[in-house]
């Protein structure tokens, strides 16, 4: 692996809820933490997310979601990244996830959940380790 | 002489204390406020403002101490619970089990996409219908929504901005057809548009048609609803997404003073219209500074509507306000202990001398509110209206040297703001220029690195963590309530009279084109049962859409 190469990372507002400031504060932890960060903005569809992780050659994509619409909108941006046959990015979920949905959006390939208090750290290595093993 | 009395104890001194403090060491704690504002160990009567008119009293001008001259004593506030879910008849019964059990308002929370003017069907509702709110496409919902309330007794909030004047229509027609006149009917709707660019994120239009669409809505409601208030100027949302107290304070005031000047240009009489404008602020979990929020807000906005406009009736000059707890204090991480901090914002509230207020629920950083969760959540409200004794005596920290000292602290704090704002060219240039934006994402990054760095403890998220139970029960969006309401939709279309949406949304186009209020041609569309997303698309077309570029 070329350690000097930044991880690229996509972060992205799914669905129509406008709650961005968690997703605004990881887009700037993780560019702080030297990766190169692409923020979507607001209300973007999977395939306008799936589109700028090809785009961008993303290594990781955050998705960040507090409408409670996850259960449709995750599984819908997995089957599109697997349909393109990328399966080399990491996928992470941030938001207002309750426990019971945790284990099933893992099933579908999500590397990891992030629910509120989670520290910005963990989150910024997680990204990293995740990211690198790729 | 008179060695031996107590009169000869040396009395103690500020320099004694001050000489005392110094020798005591401090513990390891950064003393500061959420905000990040440092404060003093001690505040004392030179903390005090010069001019004791600033404090005033009760009910005159300026008004730091509350609006009304009996406040709590002549009548609590509104317990007013936000509400909404899946499709009108979910929340009608929400609603009905909220008034059965004391609540004294109805405020009603809308889905995603009827928040930023999309159908149900439309394929950007996937997943989201009624999910974080009510779903509401048409009149006919808004009809199902307050089937067997009195709407010409219980008021009403809608938490809408974007598509506000449309709601409004819908909410009109709906009573009207409920046999309550538009005259009659009280309550607000939220319709603060700038602070959909500035925070919550839910737009349909670009900034400048959207003023004039707001504009058109207060100059109408001023006119036909004389018991409605036509705007609810909000820092909630601007608090939300990480803004410091002061932030909070400065931009939502100058998103009210800019409203205001807009109204004032359309050639309407500020005295008509200032009366009815009403403010909402969060309460987070910093006490006192809370607390000096809401004083130093009444303070500003009776000055600034009374000297900067000329308003002559003081009814111009009452900051009225309603509040709510800080959905962002609550931690995912053990959550009973969010009962707690809603109290404790909730009290802060109140001591605010807030006009209504709605408490969060103890699982809201899970999902929507369980009945259970909401139920303890009024509770909470009552058990400080009917048990504390706070209700018993008027602004009962006017005074204290600290919280004065931290109120003209605060409002210094939002002219600062103002003048930064004004140097832009107003507040529509400065939002356009993602200034505010910036300011607040540079807080909430601020604060974060606090927490993260433990320098700001954060009970059961980075301190205390053991014993988390996991097992608190949530709310379940039955995800076939999306398709439920989706039929609902297509029924109305498949029954309605074709041609009389088509010309509806005609004359709705021809009148954002041409000009002349569009609150008419609105009303006209809803009582054809023309959709949100049909009437929003519309102007869209005329007026085209917003993207944000993100800052942060």
């Amino acid at each position: 692996m070329n350690t000097s190469k930044k991880i690229r990372v996509v972060v992205a507002k799914p669905g129509l809820d406008g709650h961005d400031r968690g997703a605004k504060i990881i887009a700037r932890a993780l560019r702080d933490a030297g990766m190169e960060v692409i923020y979507t903005g607001l209300h973007q569809t999977p395939e306008q997310i799936v589109e700028t992780v090809i785009q961008e050659d993303a290594d990781a994509v955050g998705l960040s979601i507090l409408s409670g619409a996850h259960m449709t909108l995750v599984p819908r941006i997995v089957d599109l990244l697997r349909e393109q046959e990328i399966d080399d990015v990491l996928v992470t979920v941030g938001g207002t996830i309750p426990a019971d949905d945790i284990p099933e959006l893992k099933k579908l390939g999500v590397a990891e959940v992030f629910t509120p208090g989670a520290p910005t750290q963990d989150i910024v290595d997680f990204m990293r380790a995740g990211a690198s093993r790729n | 002489m008179a060695a031996h009395t107590t009169a000869s104890i040396p009395q103690p001194t500020l320099e004694g204390w001050e000489e005392a403090y110094a020798a005591t060491p401090e513990r390891d704690a950064e003393f500061i406020t959420l905000s990040g504002e440092p404060i003093h160990p001690l505040y004392t009567e030179a903390d005090l403002p010069q001019d004791p008119a600033s404090i005033g009293v009760p009910g005159a001008y300026p008004y730091t101490r509350g609006v009304y001259p009996s406040m709590y004593r002549g009548r609590l506030w509104t317990m007013r619970q936000f509400a909404g879910f899946g499709t009108a008849d979910e929340t009608n019964e929400r609603f009905r089990y909220l008034l059965e059990h004391g609540q004294t308002g109805l405020s009603t929370a809308f889905d995603m996409p009827s928040l930023m003017g999309h159908d149900s069907d439309h394929p950007l509702s996937l997943g989201e219908v009624g999910r974080e709110g009510v779903a509401v496409d048409t009149v006919d919902d808004m009809q199902t929504l307050f089937q067997g309330i009195d709407l010409g007794k219980v008021t009403v909030s809608m938490t809408i901005n974007a598509p506000a004047a449309i709601m409004l229509a819908y909410y009109v027609v709906a009573a009207e057809r409920a046999g309550v006149p538009a005259e009659k009917l009280g309550g607000t709707i939220q319709a603060d548009i700038l602070k959909e660019y500035i925070a919550q994120k839910e737009w349909c239009f670009p900034i400048d048609p959207a003023m004039r669409l707001l504009g058109d809505m207060i100059e109408w409601s001023t006119e036909q609803m004389p018991r409605w208030n036509s705007v609810s100027i909000s820092g909630y949302h601007i608090r939300e997404a990480g803004a410091t107290a002061a932030q909070e304070l400065a931009f939502t005031l100058k998103d009210g003073l800019t409203y205001v000047e807009q109204a004032v240009e359309r050639g309407l009489d500020v005295d008509d219209f200032a009366p009815r404008l009403s403010f909402f602020f969060n309460a987070q979990i910093d006490f006192f500074e809370e607390i000096a929020k809401y004083r130093a807000a009444r303070r500003i906005w009776a000055r600034e509507l009374r000297e900067t406009f000329g308003a002559k009736d003081p009814k111009s000059w009452l900051m009225r306000f309603h509040t709510q707890t800080a959905g962002v204090s609550l931690t995912a991480q053990q959550p009973l202990n969010n009962i707690v901090r809603t109290a404790i914002e909730a009290l802060a509230g109140v001591l605010g001398g807030t006009q209504s207020l709605h408490t969060n629920s103890y699982d809201e950083a899970l999902a929507l509110p369980t009945e259970e969760a909401v139920r303890i959540a009024l509770r909470t409200q009552q058990i400080i209206a009917h048990e504390t004794g706070v209700t018993n005596t008027i602004d009962p920290l006017g005074g204290s040297y600290f919280v004065e000292a931290l109120t003209d602290k605060m409002e210094q704090q939002a002219y600062d703001y103002f003048s930064k704002i004004d140097e832009l060219g107003g507040m529509v240039e400065a939002v356009k220029q993602n200034y505010p934006q910036r300011e607040i994402a540079d807080a909430s990054y601020e604060l974060q690195g606090r927490i993260d760095h433990e320098q700001r403890i954060v009970v059961g998220v980075n301190r205390y963590t053991e014993g988390d139970d996991a097992q608190t029960p949530i709310l379940k969006i039955d995800p076939a309530l999306e398709r439920k309401q989706v039929g609902n939709l297509q029924a109305v279309r498949a029954r309605r009279d074709a041609a009389a949406v088509e010309a509806s949304l005609t004359e709705v186009k021809r009148v954002a084109q041409q000009g002349g209020n569009l609150m008419p041609p609105l009303l006209e569309a809803a009582r054809a049962h023309t959709s949100e997303g049909e009437i929003v698309h519309a102007l869209q077309q005329v007026w085209g859409d917003y993207t944000e570029t993100p800052v942060f």
